[in-house]
């Protein structure tokens, strides 16, 4: 074995080193140039033009916008920031809202003591409960916020008509979200303003028990509009279950596909919009 | 380009027209989110959401109210039979918002903010989300107590508080005590709105039937109509005691 003899450290190399901070370069470079960084880091983070492009156009999250954008288009005078805010917040929800789905049970005997269990019990309960209430509260506020700012810029305007037509199903979502999660505390507030609301569909022209010209159809209150949307005749446990799974599954899948349409049209139909 | 002068206010040298997403758009989205998320956590921390006692069926609390955002709809059941207010006005106002794009052929401001190169979509937007929409939240949020009856920030809800119910069908205030002749009158009230309405926009407008389309106009001027008419039909109950302007066995308005 030909061994190459042991390289025995400079201790003088390397206490000159450690004063100089040279050791940090040094370390950081071990790092930076392994297989594993290399493999995960495509770039370097140089502030270069390039390193800038690749920043955005290299990485999954950040490649919902264009590589570079117009001045105007940063102006929160501008936008307002209310879209963005929108989004985080619903984001936050689904964060909370997950948490909060550990812990509450959607069923008539359980859903109201799994919300006392939450707020006194659980480590964070409440600042949970919270959050996803303020922010479910603030998202229709921004949502709203938003498509004003939109048509006070007259950003409806070709080519981004049909990105208003998908906005205007989001901002229904938006509200429908927060009506199915308004009944899941399943505490009188909750049950009376959900029926108040769910009684108007009773009221639906052809379909609903009380609606004008029903009776040619021949629904019931059994059997109408309402009860389909609430399972029975009432707001009692088969609503909570099924306000509960539209609340959790059925409503965010449909609006989170929107939402990818939406923001994916805004680059197709030329980025924000702005002064030709 | 006009409006190209407003944009970049400050036209600072040698800064380029299109900037890096990264880092000028990012850095700033960045801050927003820190912003907002910083102020929902403080506010979740101070204010608590509501929790009242369990859900008693047996038990309706006066008033009934739906979610806030949705007081607006459920103040002009004052107005208005459950079929509109709940069900017809709801959609109108999903599909007229989804309208919008395509019956405002107005090529002027798009892009930037102006009042003067577009006032009228302007004012029918603002008019309403900021007072049928928004006003009528505030309304139904602070103003509405027990029986739904208005109450000034400073009375007392009284659950017991007696409003006389005096308001009269526009047929009957004219004379009408016959059915029939009530519902012909009450209908023709309405088809001359409509009618009267839609004639006099579209000879108002006559130039433009060409470049716009007959049939943009016929559905803006149809719901601008039915816009006003809430409101109208609002004044009317408020001002002459008016409660249905044509009543049917079947629909009433």
């Amino acid at each position: 074995m030909a061994n190459k003899a042991p390289q025995i450290p400079n201790i003088a190399e390397f206490i000159h080193k450690i004063k100089s901070g040279e050791i940090f370069s040094d370390i950081a470079k071990e790092i930076t140039e392994s297989q594993l960084w290399t493999s995960a880091f495509r770039h370097g983070y140089a502030d270069t033009p390039r390193n800038r492009v690749l920043q955005i156009a290299s990485n999954v999250w950040l490649h919902l916008h264009p590589v570079k954008m117009h001045r105007h288009a940063l102006r929160i005078k501008f936008t307002w920031c209310m879209g963005g805010i929108t989004f985080l917040l619903f984001l936050s929800t689904v964060v909370t809202g997950v948490i909060l789905m550990f812990y509450y049970r959607p069923v008539g005997e359980y859903a109201y003591y799994d919300m006392k269990y939450l707020q006194y019990d659980v480590p964070f309960g409440m600042l949970m409960r919270n959050m996803h209430r303020w922010a479910a509260h603030a998202m229709v506020i921004t949502v709203w916020l938003h498509m004003f700012r939109v048509f006070l810029t007259g950003s409806y305007k070709p080519p981004r008509e049909f990105n208003w037509v998908i906005g205007v199903f989001l901002v229904t979502f938006t509200l429908l979200l927060s009506f199915t999660g308004y009944l899941l505390p399943w505490d009188q507030l909750a049950m009376w303003a959900v029926t108040v609301g769910t009684n108007m569909a009773r009221a639906t022209p052809f379909l609903g028990n009380e609606g004008p010209f029903a009776e040619y159809v021949g629904v019931t209150p059994r059997y109408d509009a309402r009860s389909l949307l609430i399972g029975g005749s009432l707001v009692g446990p088969p609503a909570l279950l099924r306000f509960y799974v539209l609340h959790c599954i059925f409503i965010p899948l449909i609006a989170g596909a929107l939402m990818i349409v939406h923001f994916w049209r805004i680059r197709k139909d030329g980025g924000i919009s702005g002064p030709l | 380009m006009a409006q190209a002068a407003a944009a970049p206010k400050k036209k600072v040298e040698g800064v380029p027209e299109k900037l890096h997403v990264w880092p000028y758009l990012v850095r700033l989205e960045f801050l927003c989110a820190l912003v907002t998320i910083i102020a929902l956590t403080v506010w979740s921390i101070v204010i608590d959401a509501p929790l009242e006692e369990a859900a008693n069926p047996t038990k309706t609390p006066n008033p009934s109210k739906a979610p806030w955002y949705f007081l607006g709809l459920q103040d002009i059941l004052v107005y208005f039979d459950p079929w509109f207010a709940g069900v017809v006005a709801p959609v109108l106002i999903i599909v007229g918002l989804m309208l919008i794009p395509y019956l405002d052929v107005n090529p002027k401001g798009n892009g930037y903010y102006t009042y003067h190169e577009r006032k009228v979509a302007i004012w029918v937007y603002c008019f309403g989300f900021l007072v049928l929409w928004i006003a009528l939240i505030i309304m139904g949020v602070f103003l509405r107590g027990p029986g739904w009856n208005l109450f000034m920030p400073w009375q007392y809800w009284d659950p017991h508080k007696v409003v006389a119910l005096v308001s009269v069908d526009l047929p009957y205030a004219f004379g009408f005590r016959d059915y029939t002749w009530s519902a012909i009158f009450g209908g023709g009230v309405l088809l001359a709105y409509f009618g009267i309405g839609t004639g006099a926009y579209f000879f108002m407008e006559r130039k433009a039937l060409k470049s716009v389309g007959f049939l943009r106009m016929l559905l803006k001027i149809q719901l601008a109509l039915i816009m006003m008419g809430i409101v109208i039909k609002i004044v009317l109950r408020i001002g002459f005691n008016i409660k249905y302007i044509m009543v049917t066995p079947w629909i009433s308005v």
